[in-house]
């Protein structure tokens, strides 16, 4: 049977980065359990919008779990209360009738709010600027099997790789520290012999950036793992601080 | 090696060697006040006190072991502060529910609280013995064993030992596995045998400690004031 619900929301509304912000509240009515979390907002949006409001700004692109343009901060968690899902992929059958949900944006210095629930997530492209790449020499596309990879150490990378760069982690991060992200953008090459050459380089370019925008320093409290909407491992992060330890102490 | 200093990975590779050369000491300290269960009326243990007492050797140690608290604590408040201003002074209003450990969370205020024991510890014991016979005090206690023994049939100062020891076996629990995962030590294999390893050596610790309180409470409690 479809489930119907009416909810009252708790949204963050700001004009701007310099302006002060605060919550609003709106009732919903009649809202199916098969609605998308971000399709109930749109349904919010088109309410406002024909009562002359002004709509709620939230990020969004491919809507199915892949781009990591989605962000809010739902009722405690980054992505909302369902495990390994992007607030695109949350669906309202996991709300209750009558239920109040508060929906914020990431909360970080790194990640200044822009308007409404989209904060600038710049600092991330930075990060990988400063190193999140393989240089490559363009010439002949070399045969896909040219360099034999052991399954697992694939497998590894793959699992890095997965990460789509959401800013989750920060969120969630009672320190605002960037660390499963920058993890996962450098195993994803130092695991494979394509990123070996530039390892040492890339671990400490990254670490060097991260640091200068203000992210803060892991205590491994696990919230980001644990908050992942791709289930990125915090085994990552250690392998970052020893691609970073083994680089400055070869110096 | 100025990275050691203003990089978060070096700063933390601070604080996790600082905090195993503590968790050595804590491990050797912890074996020492077991002798004080010996049925010998605390020979041995007063033999280990008079050993060190304020020697060259033992002044020394405890030198490098003060700075292993200084430089441990002076980085846990920079860590912190530099945390909360990355964190920003925007809260959220659902707080956080992610389901995480309170210790991992819990790390600076167990701290503060450890160290806040430490200081009537310090006072308890140090300050009477190694430090009296360092300023040349005639009254300094150079066997330690009649110290402890007074001081736990006071059931109060047994139970403050307790609540302490408990902090510390939080803040250890983290901070163990924690260490090793910062010096890069960890991964996907080795992350659950280490949370394990952390839970076993932290509880040995712990326990280690609490038997000698809750040892001479009861014997005070049980067989009167002898
Ligand atoms: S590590 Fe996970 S939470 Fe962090 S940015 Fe990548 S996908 Fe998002
Ligand atoms: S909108 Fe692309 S991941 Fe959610």
């Amino acid at each position: 049977m479809e489930k119907i619900i009416n909810i009252t929301l708790k949204v963050w509304r700001q004009k701007g980065p310099k302006e002060k912000g605060g919550f609003e509240t709106h009732k919903l009515e009649g809202i199916s359990g098969d609605t998308s979390f971000l399709e109930m907002l749109d349904i919010l949006n088109e309410k406002l919008v024909n009562e002359g409001k002004e709509p709620v700004a939230f990020d969004n692109d491919c809507r199915e779990g892949i781009c990591g343009m989605c962000s809010l901060y739902i009722n405690g968690h980054p992505h909302g209360p369902d495990n390994l899902i992007t607030t695109c992929q949350l669906h309202m059958r996991h709300f209750k009738d009558g239920d109040t949900i508060t929906v914020e944006p990431w909360r970080s210095a790194a990640f200044p709010v822009i308007r409404d629930l989209m904060v600038d997530r710049y600092a991330f492209d930075k990060i990988i600027q400063a190193g999140g790449y393989v240089s490559v020499n363009t010439g002949g596309i070399p045969d896909a099997n040219a360099i034999p990879i052991p399954k697992p150490v694939a497998d590894e990378a793959m699992d890095a790789a997965s990460c789509i760069g959401c800013g989750a982690c920060v969120a969630a991060c009672k320190n605002g520290s960037a660390m499963l992200f920058v993890s996962a953008k450098v195993s994803q090459l130092a695991l494979l012999p394509q990123g070996k050459p530039e390892a040492k380089q890339r671990a400490k370019a990254m670490v060097l950036k991260m640091d200068e925008l203000g992210f803060g320093n892991c205590t491994n409290t696990r919230a980001c793992e644990l908050e992942c909407p791709k289930g990125v491992s915090i085994s990552n992060i250690a392998r970052l601080n020893r691609e970073f330890l083994v680089a400055k102490f070869s110096d | 090696m100025y990275w050691l200093f203003n990089s978060s990975i070096g700063r933390k590779f601070i604080m996790s060697i600082s905090g195993i050369f503590l968790l050595l000491f804590l491990l050797f300290h912890m074996s020492m006040n077991l002798t004080l269960l010996l049925p010998d009326d605390g020979k041995v243990y007063d033999m280990i006190c008079e050993f060190l007492g304020a020697n060259w050797y033992a002044v020394a140690g405890t030198l490098v072991l003060a700075a292993g608290v200084v430089v441990h604590i002076v980085y846990a408040t920079m860590l912190t502060l530099q945390n909360r201003k990355a964190r920003g002074s925007d809260k959220y209003l659902s707080s956080n529910r992610t389901e995480t450990e309170w210790s991992a969370k819990n790390m600076y205020v167990l701290g503060l609280i450890i160290v806040l024991g430490l200081v009537i510890h310090l006072w308890n014991f140090w300050y009477k013995m190694q430090f009296a016979e360092l300023i040349g005090c005639p009254d300094a206690v150079t066997g330690g064993s009649g110290l402890v023994k007074e001081l736990f049939s006071s059931p109060c100062y047994a139970i403050v030992y307790l609540i302490w020891l408990g902090a510390i076996w939080f803040h250890l629990t983290h901070g163990v596995w924690s260490a090793f995962q910062t010096l890069g030590l960890s991964g996907k294999i080795w992350y659950p045998r280490l949370k394990m390893i952390s839970n076993i050596v932290s509880t040995l610790i712990v326990v280690g400690f609490a038997a000698i309180p809750v040892y001479f409470m009861a014997v005070h409690l049980l067989c009167g004031n002898n």
